[in-house]
C-alpha cells in the first residue's frame, strides 16, 4: 500500500511536468489547429537554458537557492517564450492559409532544428547536474518502506498550480484570453471585429513556449540531467495527454497530464519499465480510437 | 527581370530593412545568448563546467543581422512567386517534351551505373542507396501522394519487412527468394492490422498515430530480445543468391561457372541490379494502378473524401488497400537492406528514417513517379555530402524542411497527369490538386 | 409503376446536443417523381438529406425504401456509402464536391468505380489485362461520354474539373451522379449560383432525367422558377418541421409557407393576400 501511495505521488509530479507541456499543445490546436510537432523540443530548451542559466548563476556566486531558482525561472520562460515566437514566425505563419500538409512538416522540420541545434550547440554528451534542492518529508512508514515526499516534488507541484491559476485567469478574465477563445472560434469574424489575429495567435505560442520552459526547468530539478532526445518522446507522450484530456480544453491538459503521469509510473513499477513509452504510445492510440473527444472535449460533427 | 531601385524609392526601404536586421539580430542574440555564448560541459570530476563562446556568439548575431538584410532584398527584387492555375500551352509543351525524356534518361542511366562506376565501390553503393530511398519514396507515395493519407510511420514497415527477412532466413534457412515476398507480406499484414482501426482518423491525428505505431515497433523490436536480438540486432543474414547459386569466390561461385575471375564487386553489381528491379517493379505496378479502378478511388479519395463515399466507395477498405500496398513495397524495400547489410539493428528504424522518406514525397511533388525519383536522388545525394557531420547533416535536413514548405510545399513536379482522356492528356496544375486530409 | 413510394421517411428526428435540427418530420417521395424540399435558410433542410443519404445518424425514426418483391431497404440504418451503392441512392452538395485535380472524364468514371472493381475482378484481371476488363472499362467510358454530351462537355473531357466554369461544374456533379445508375437523385441546392438561363437549362436536363431513366429526384431547392416549373410534390420545412405539402400551385398559395418566408404571423399573410384579391 505504502509503494503505491509513493508511485501515486511521483506519478502526479511527473504528471505536472506533462500537464504544462500539454497546455502548449492543447492552445496551438485549439487556435491554429495544427499540431505543434515542434513543441517538445521547446520543452528541451527550456531545461537547457534552465541547466545554463543556473550553472552562471551559481559559478557568479549566488547562493541564495530561492532567488536563484526565480531568476532562472524567468529566465528560461522569457527566452524559451522568445524561441517558441520565433518559430512560430518562421515556420508557421507564412504557412498559415497553405495546404494542410505544410505547417505540420515544417514543424518536424523545427523539431530537427531544434534538437539538432542543441547538440551541435553543446556538444552530444548528457549534462547532469548534483542535485538543487535536496530533503524531503516522511509522510508515513510500515514494514520498512517509507513514503517521502521529497522538497522537489512539492515545488514541482507548487509551481504548477500557481502557473496554472495565473494561466486560468489570463484565459478567462484578460482581453488576450478573450481574443484567444475569439480565434478559436472563428477566425475570420475575429479579425473583423477588431482582433490582432497575427498576435494572438503568437502570444499563444509565447505561452505554451513559457509553460513548456518551466516544464523543462522541473524537469531538470526533478530528474537532474537534460539530454537533446527527451523532447520527442515526452511530446509525445504531452500530447497523448492534451488528446486524453480532450484536445481544445485547458483543464483537460492537466488532468491529461497527471493521468498520463499516473499510468506511466504505475505501469513502471508494477509491470516493466523498458515498455513504459510503450504504454504511453498505446494510450494515444486506444484514446484516439475510442473516445476521440478525450474526457473533457466537445464532440465534432462533421459538416457536410 | 529586376529594376533598379531608384535614390528616392529606395531611402523608405533601406530604413525598414535595417529595423527588421537590427529586430532580427536582437532576436538572435537573445535565443543564442546562453546556448551558444555558453557552452557546457560534463568536467574532468563529473562536476559541469563552462567556458564563454562570445566570439562565435558576435558572430552567429552578425551573420543574422547581414542575412536579413539580404533576404530583404532578395524579396523586394524577386516579388512573389506567380501563380497560374491552368499551366500556359507554351510551358506544359515544354515540360512535356522534358518529362517524356528524363524519365527514360535516367532509367538508362541507371541501367549503365555499375557499368560505367565498376571500379567505383563508394559510388556503387551510394547508388545502392540512392535506389532504396527511391523505392521507399515509391512505396510512401501509394499513401501520402495518390490517397492523401498522412503517414509518418512508414518507417514501421521497412523495419517489419526488414526484421520478417532476417529472421525467417537465420531461423528457417529459407532462401532469398522465397523471404522476399513473404517479408512483404508480413509487412502488407502489418499494414492491414494497423490501418484498420486507425484510419478512419483524419488529418493530423492519422500522422501521430502512425509516427506512435511506428516508435512502438521499435521500441518492442528493442525489448523483445529473445525474438529480435534487442540493440544487438539480427546477424549473419545471408547475402542474395542468382536463384541457388552464390556468389562467392568458390568453385560454386556465379564466377566459377561463368569462367570469370571472381571480384567482391559482383556481389555489389548484382545487388545494385536487384534493387533497381524491385524499384522498377514498384513504379510499374504503381503506374498500372493508377490506371484501375483501386487507383482512381485512391486518388479521388485524396481529392474529396465526402464525395468518394456519396458514390459508394467504401473509403475504409479504399484506404486499407493504399496503406497495405505501400506497406507492402516498404516491406520489400526492408527484406533488401537486410540481405544487403547482412546485419540490422533498432537504430536504423528511427522516426528520422519516416521523416525523410516523407520529405522525399513531399518535395517530388505527391503523386509524381519521376518527382520521387528526383527527390530521392537529390536528398541522399546531398546527404552524402554531409558525411561525417551527422549533427550539421539533420540540422540542415530540417532547415531544408521548413525552408521547402515555405517556398515550394507542392514539391518539384507542378503538375498531376490524368490517366485517362479522350483525346488529350493535360497536365492538371498543382494548385488544383487537392493533398488530402488522411 | 407511377405513383409508388419510392422513399418513405416517417417520423424523422435530429438532435445535436440540444438543438432539435429536424422534429417529426415525414414525407414520401413516389416512383418517377419530382419532389422539392423547400423552407428558409436554417429549417433543417440539407440535416433531412443528410440523414437519408447517411451522412448523419438519425437521432429518431425511420427511412425506409421499399424494393420489388416486397422487402425493405432500412436507411437509418446504413452507412453513407452503403445507402449509395446498395438503395441505389445518389447525391449533389450545396457546395459543390467535384475532384477538381481530376478531369471531368476521370470524375465521370470514379462515379462507376464499383462495376468497375468487379469487373476488373478486384484488380486482379486488371492487371493483367483481361479482355472483360477492357471492354467493361469501354463501356464505363462510353457512358461518361453519354452524359457528358449530355451536359454538353463532351469537348471539356480533359480539362481538369476545377477549371471548370461554376454552371457546368454544377452540372458536371449532377452528370456525375447519374453516372452510378440511381433510382433516387438528391439534389441539393442544384440552381444555385445560376442564372435564368442556365437554370432554364437545369429544368431541362431534370425533367429529361426524369423521363429518359425514369428516376426519381428530391430537390432542395430555393431557387422559386425551378420548384414550380418541374416539381410534382412540394413539401415545406421551417424550424426543423413540416409546415406544408402538396402541389406547387398549393403550397404557393398556402398562407403558412408565405408566412414561413416572409418571417411574418400567418393572420398577417393572409390579411396581405386578401388586400390583393
Amino acid at each position: 500500500m505504502d509503494y503505491f501511495a509513493q508511485q501515486v505521488i511521483n506519478g502526479l509530479v511527473l504528471g505536472s511536468i506533462y500537464g504544462l507541456i500539454a497546455i502548449g499543445y492543447t492552445m496551438v490546436y485549439g487556435i491554429v489547429g495544427m499540431i505543434n510537432f515542434a513543441h517538445g523540443d521547446i520543452f528541451m530548451i527550456g531545461g537547457f537554458i534552465a541547466l545554463i542559466s543556473f550553472l552562471v548563476l551559481v559559478s557568479l556566486g549566488l547562493t541564495a537557492i530561492p532567488v536563484v531558482l526565480l531568476i532562472v525561472l524567468l529566465v528560461s520562460m522569457a527566452i524559451t517564450a522568445l524561441y517558441g515566437w520565433t518559430v512560430e514566425r518562421i515556420a508557421y505563419r507564412p504557412l498559415r492559409h497553405s495546404f494542410r500538409l505544410a505547417p505540420m512538416l515544417s514543424a518536424i522540420g523545427m523539431s530537427f532544428v531544434l534538437s539538432n541545434f542543441s547538440q551541435v550547440a553543446q556538444g552530444a554528451r548528457v549534462k547532469p547536474v548534483p542535485p538543487i534542492i535536496t530533503g524531503g518529508y516522511t509522510l508515513m512508514e510500515s514494514n520498512g518502506f517509507a513514503v517521502r515526499l521529497s522538497n522537489v516534488q512539492i515545488i514541482v507541484v507548487l509551481t504548477t498550480v500557481v502557473l496554472l491559476a495565473i494561466f486560468t485567469w489570463l484565459v478567462s478574465r484578460t482581453r488576450l484570453g478573450r481574443d484567444m477563445r475569439a480565434c478559436e472560434q472563428d477566425q475570420t469574424m475575429a479579425a473583423l471585429l477588431g482582433v490582432d489575429v497575427d498576435r494572438t495567435i503568437s502570444m499563444t505560442f509565447v505561452i505554451g513556449a513559457a509553460l513548456a520552459a518551466v516544464a523543462g526547468m522541473m524537469y531538470l530539478l526533478y530528474y537532474g540531467l537534460v539530454d537533446f532526445f527527451m523532447g520527442f518522446v515526452a511530446g509525445i507522450k504531452a500530447f497523448t495527454a492534451a488528446v486524453l484530456g480532450g484536445i481544445g480544453s485547458l483543464p483537460g491538459a492537466m488532468l491529461g497530464g497527471l493521468a498520463i503521469g499516473l499510468i506511466e509510473t504505475l505501469w513502471s513499477a508494477y509491470f516493466s519499465v523498458e515498455y513504459k513509452d510503450v504504454a504511453a504510445f498505446s494510450i494515444l492510440i486506444i484514446v484516439l480510437i475510442f473516445l476521440p473527444t478525450g474526457l473533457l472535449g466537445r464532440p465534432e460533427v462533421e459538416k457536410v | 527581370m529586376t529594376t533598379k531601385p531608384t535614390p528616392e524609392s529606395r531611402a523608405p526601404g533601406v530604413v525598414f530593412i535595417l529595423k527588421k536586421a537590427l529586430i532580427s539580430a536582437f532576436v538572435a542574440l537573445v535565443l543564442f545568448s546562453l546556448m551558444i555564448g555558453i557552452r557546457t560541459e560534463a568536467g574532468p570530476t563529473g562536476q559541469l563546467i563552462y567556458w564563454t563562446r562570445f566570439g562565435e556568439l558576435a558572430s552567429l548575431v552578425a551573420i543574422v543581422f547581414g542575412g536579413s538584410i539580404v533576404v530583404e532584398l532578395l524579396r523586394q527584387w524577386w516579388g512573389l512567386a506567380d501563380k497560374v492555375r491552368v499551366v500556359p500551352p507554351a510551358v506544359q509543351a515544354g515540360l512535356s517534351v522534358a518529362g517524356r525524356l528524363v524519365a527514360p534518361a535516367l532509367l538508362i542511366f541507371a541501367l549503365l551505373v555499375p557499368v560505367i562506376f565498376y571500379h567505383q565501390r563508394y559510388l556503387l553503393d551510394l547508388g545502392i542507396l540512392v535506389l532504396t530511398y527511391v523505392m521507399l519514396g515509391w512505396g510512401l507515395n501509394v499513401v501520402v501522394g495518390l490517397a492523401g493519407l498522412l503517414d509518418l510511420g512508414y518507417v514501421a514497415f521497412y523495419a517489419v519487412g526488414a526484421y520478417s527477412f532476417a529472421l525467417l532466413s537465420t531461423n528457417f534457412g529459407l532462401s532469398f527468394w522465397i523471404c522476399l515476398p513473404l517479408a512483404g507480406i508480413l509487412a502488407a499484414c502489418w499494414g492491414v492490422m494497423l490501418g484498420f482501426p486507425v484510419l478512419r482518423l483524419r488529418g493530423d491525428y492519422l500522422a501521430i498515430v502512425t509516427l506512435a505505431f511506428g516508435e512502438i515497433i521499435r521500441l518492442v523490436i528493442i525489448n523483445w530480445q529473445s525474438l529480435t536480438g534487442g540493440p544487438n540486432g539480427v546477424s549473419g543474414i545471408p547475402k542474395p543468391t542468382l536463384f541457388g547459386i552464390p556468389l562467392t569466390p568458390g568453385d560454386d561461385g556465379l564466377a566459377a561457372r561463368l569462367g570469370i575471375p571472381f571480384s567482391p564487386t559482383h556481389r555489389i553489381v548484382f545487388l545494385f541490379y536487384l534493387i533497381l528491379a524491385l524499384a522498377l517493379l514498384t513504379n510499374w505496378v504503381t503506374i498500372r494502378l493508377r490506371r484501375l479502378p483501386i487507383g482512381r478511388a485512391w486518388e479521388a479519395l485524396r481529392e474529396d473524401e465526402v464525395a468518394c463515399r456519396a458514390l459508394g466507395i467504401n473509403t475504409t477498405t479504399t484506404k486499407l488497400t493504399a496503406f497495405a500496398t505501400g506497406a507492402m513495397f516498404g516491406g520489400f524495400a526492408g527484406a533488401f537492406f537486410a540481405t544487403r547489410q547482412g546485419f540490422i539493428s533498432p537504430e536504423s528504424f528511427t522516426f528520422q528514417e519516416s521523416a525523410l522518406v516523407l520529405a522525399i514525397v513531399v518535395l517530388g511533388g505527391m503523386g509524381s513517379q519521376l518527382g520521387v525519383a528526383l527527390a530521392a536522388l537529390t536528398m541522399i545525394g546531398g546527404f552524402e555530402l554531409f558525411r561525417g557531420l551527422e549533427q550539421y547533416r539533420m540540422l540542415v535536413f530540417g532547415i531544408a524542411m521548413v525552408l521547402l514548405m515555405i517556398w515550394r510545399p507542392r514539391g518539384l513536379i507542378g503538375h498531376r497527369a490524368p490517366t485517362i482522356f479522350l483525346k488529350q492528356s493535360q497536365a492538371i496544375s498543382s494548385d488544383l490538386v487537392k493533398e488530402g486530409h488522411g | 409503376m407511377n405513383g409508388d413510394i419510392l422513399l418513405s421517411v416517417d417520423h424523422l428526428t435530429m438532435r445535436f446536443g440540444g438543438i432539435v435540427a429536424v422534429n417529426d418530420l415525414s414525407l414520401a417521395a413516389k416512383r418517377r417523381e419530382i419532389t422539392a424540399l423547400i423552407g428558409p435558410n436554417g429549417a433543417g433542410k440539407t440535416t433531412v438529406f443528410n440523414c437519408i443519404t447517411g451522412f448523419y445518424r438519425p437521432t429518431s425514426g425511420t427511412i425506409r425504401m421499399p424494393q420489388d418483391g416486397g422487402a425493405e431497404i432500412k436507411l437509418e440504418r446504413l452507412n453513407d456509402f452503403r445507402i449509395a451503392k446498395r438503395a441505389k441512392v445518389a447525391r449533389t452538395f450545396q457546395n459543390i464536391r467535384l475532384f477538381p485535380g481530376m478531369t471531368a472524364l476521370e470524375n465521370l468514371i470514379v462515379a462507376q468505380h464499383n462495376m468497375l472493381m468487379r469487373a476488373s475482378g478486384l484488380t486482379f484481371l486488371g492487371l493483367i489485362g483481361a479482355p472483360s476488363w477492357r471492354s467493361a472499362e469501354q463501356r464505363a467510358i462510353d457512358l461518361a461520354k453519354l452524359w457528358l454530351d449530355r451536359i454538353g462537355l463532351l469537348d471539356r473531357a480533359d480539362d481538369a474539373a476545377g477549371n471548370l466554369p461554376y454552371g457546368d461544374q454544377r452540372r458536371l456533379e449532377i452528370a456525375r451522379a447519374m453516372c452510378t445508375e440511381p433510382v433516387l437523385l438528391c439534389l441539393d441546392e442544384p440552381a444555385a449560383g445560376l442564372n435564368a438561363r442556365e437554370s432554364a437549362g437545369l429544368n431541362e436536363l431534370l425533367l429529361s432525367i426524369r423521363s429518359d431513366y425514369g428516376t426519381s429526384i428530391l430537390l432542395i431547392e430555393h431557387d422559386m422558377s425551378v420548384v414550380m416549373e418541374i416539381s410534382d410534390h412540394v413539401v415545406v420545412m421551417d424550424y426543423g418541421v413540416k409546415i406544408a405539402e402538396g402541389t406547387p400551385r398549393e403550397v404557393r398559395d398556402d398562407p403558412r409557407v408565405i408566412a414561413a418566408y416572409l418571417g411574418a404571423d400567418e393572420q398577417e399573410a393572409i390579411a396581405v393576400m386578401e388586400s390583393d384579391a
